[in-house]
């Protein structure tokens, strides 16, 4: 069997496992669909309150906010499995089950689960990018059709590689560490406003060190068709979400480097 | 009562065995306060009204929300959760003790023991450390009178009495749901909002003032994080601090209730 057919294969059993219990599937999805949309009432609240943010409105924030949140939604349903790795797999041993199969770790963790109630914060996303695309009155031509789609996968890519870090260190650390939900979560707090609010070093970091801004604030100003205040191109722009792949396959190289360092924990 | 005291005594000290957590902890508090200063800021800055909070005041508003944030009830102790799911919560119906009031002071100390791990580096960094790295102006202010300090630590221990009696509610919650992950779920969403922590709740528009001000869950932040930068004059603290209380001894009526309700019904799950 091809990798493809047999991650989707996991992904298959994931799903009817998890319609086993329908009840709790809505209940979740609901919670999540309120928690993600709390922030959006955040943001709704300090526009009502101040009018607007430097020079962008409402909806340009919406359109930020409805990117990340769609993109992170299926990063969060679909790495579950590099999520969960410190705390399941390599703390209690399992990860050797997995070492004896005769298919790549990566994609038996990548099919670990398919966390169907993250559609919650996907909705809550989609709604969001709705209100931004019926506000924005934005001239979309197949370019920057192109680019949206190409910054949502750079974005998905982007976020999935950072929990795949996230995994990678529990080789050595054997638990998973929270510090790396600073990035995680952290990115998408900081990626549902543009970047050029923020501080210079902070700004530096997001875009350079991390490349958040490369898949989320750059090509979504190229939607927008406004002119960038920090300055960049529009080639720059539209080339930006690159960084998300480059970034993706880096901590690929990563993962294969602690694999070659695993040493059970032998329980 | 020496009862209860020793429960707290005894969990508290046993929490604060989680030293890596704690520190983990800290970084991403830190940077999540940096994310909404930043923020706040740029809106403040673009802004030309006037506004209902000075700079001073939601820096405070913001790093005592990240230094606090583990004193909200937007969890559930995993023990008493797991003396759900191996039944062995029949042992505790067993205890001479008043149910209600036995994992009051559990959960008294489970609250305390999380936060104050978290407070005390997040306190001395946002006091201290900002001015000598060059964010002066995210520096907290100490409060600006001793009036302010005292009525500050006095509606702090309602806040913490308020937060126990919520979280009390969730726990007694489990005797119906057991695995308790959709009411931490509901309560991660509807807490932190309602109390202030997603944004200081003076900067909603002003036609949800009077909703957000009468209910229960402004006691958790809003109310104490106001005391402290003077935003609530000392001489109006009081009647702030007897609302909590007041909410407080409702909620925790409610869980008494609720707990007889359950106790009617229950089933222990087996093995």
């Amino acid at each position: 069997m091809s990798g493809l057919r047999l991650y989707l294969r996991y992904l298959g059993v994931s799903i009817r496992s998890q319609m086993q219990y329908r009840a709790s599937f809505f209940a979740a999805s609901l919670g999540t669909f309120i928690v993600t949309g709390v922030e959006a009432v955040g943001i709704w609240a300090l526009f009502e309150r101040f009018g607007h943010l430097t020079q962008w409105t409402l909806s340009q924030v919406a359109l930020f906010y409805g990117l990340v949140n769609i993109a992170f939604a299926f990063t969060d349903a679909l790495a579950r499995g590099f999520d969960l790795f410190g705390a399941q797999f390599v703390k209690t041993g399992n990860f050797d089950r997995l070492l004896v199969r005769p298919r790549s770790t990566f994609l038996q963790l990548a099919g670990h689960e398919f966390t169907l109630y993250r559609v919650g914060r996907l909705t809550m996303g989609v709604l969001v990018l709705a209100y931004a695309l019926a506000t924005l009155d934005l001239s979309w031509g197949i370019a920057e059709f192109a680019v949206f789609l190409f910054a949502l996968v750079g974005a998905f890519l982007f976020f999935y590689g950072l929990i795949v870090i996230q995994a990678t260190i529990s080789f050595w650390t054997t638990e998973s560490l929270e510090i790396m939900n600073a990035l995680t979560y952290g990115g998408v707090e900081t990626a549902q406003y543009p970047l050029a609010i923020y501080r210079e070093g902070f700004r530096r970091f997001f875009t350079y060190a991390v490349p958040l801004g490369c898949v989320s604030y750059f090509p979504m100003v190229y939607v927008l068709g406004i002119d960038d205040p920090l300055g960049s191109s529009r080639l720059f722009q539209a080339a930006s979400p690159l960084a998300g792949f480059l970034f993706f396959g880096l901590t690929l190289l990563f993962w294969r480097f602690g694999l070659r360092r695993y040493a059970s924990t032998g329980s | 009562m020496s009862a209860y005291l020793a429960v707290v005594a005894m969990r508290y000290q046993m929490l604060l065995q989680y030293r890596a957590a704690a520190l983990a902890g800290f970084v991403t508090q830190f940077f999540w306060g940096a994310i909404k200063l930043m923020v706040l800021a740029a809106f403040l800055a673009a802004s030309s009204r006037e506004q209902p909070m000075s700079w001073a005041e939601i820096v405070a508003y913001v790093w005592l929300g990240q230094a606090l944030l583990g004193l909200l009830p937007w969890n559930v102790d995993p023990e008493i959760q797991e003396k759900f799911t191996t039944g062995a919560v029949a042992y505790e119906l067993l205890r001479p003790l008043d149910l209600y009031f036995f994992w009051y002071a559990r959960t008294l100390a489970f609250r305390m023991a999380t936060t104050t791990l978290r407070a005390m580096p997040m306190l001395v960094v946002a006091l201290f450390v900002l001015p000598l790295v060059g964010l002066a102006e995210w520096q907290l202010a100490p409060p600006p009178s001793w009036a302010s300090t005292v009525w500050f630590f006095a509606s702090l221990a309602a806040t913490v009495l308020l937060a126990t009696a919520c979280t009390m509610v969730m726990h007694i919650s489990l005797y119906w749901t057991i695995s308790g992950r959709g009411i931490t779920v509901a309560a991660g969403g509807i807490v932190p909002v309602l109390c202030g922590l997603t944004v200081p709740l003076p900067l909603f528009p002003d036609w949800a003032q009077t909703f957000l001000y009468w209910q229960p869950l402004r006691g958790l932040a809003d109310t104490p994080f106001r005391i402290y930068s003077g935003h609530i004059a000392p001489a109006e603290a009081a009647p702030e601090i007897a609302l909590q209380l007041a909410w407080t001894v409702v909620i925790v009526l409610c869980g008494r209730a609720l707990l007889r309700r359950a106790q009617r019904s229950l089933v222990v799950q087996g093995g």
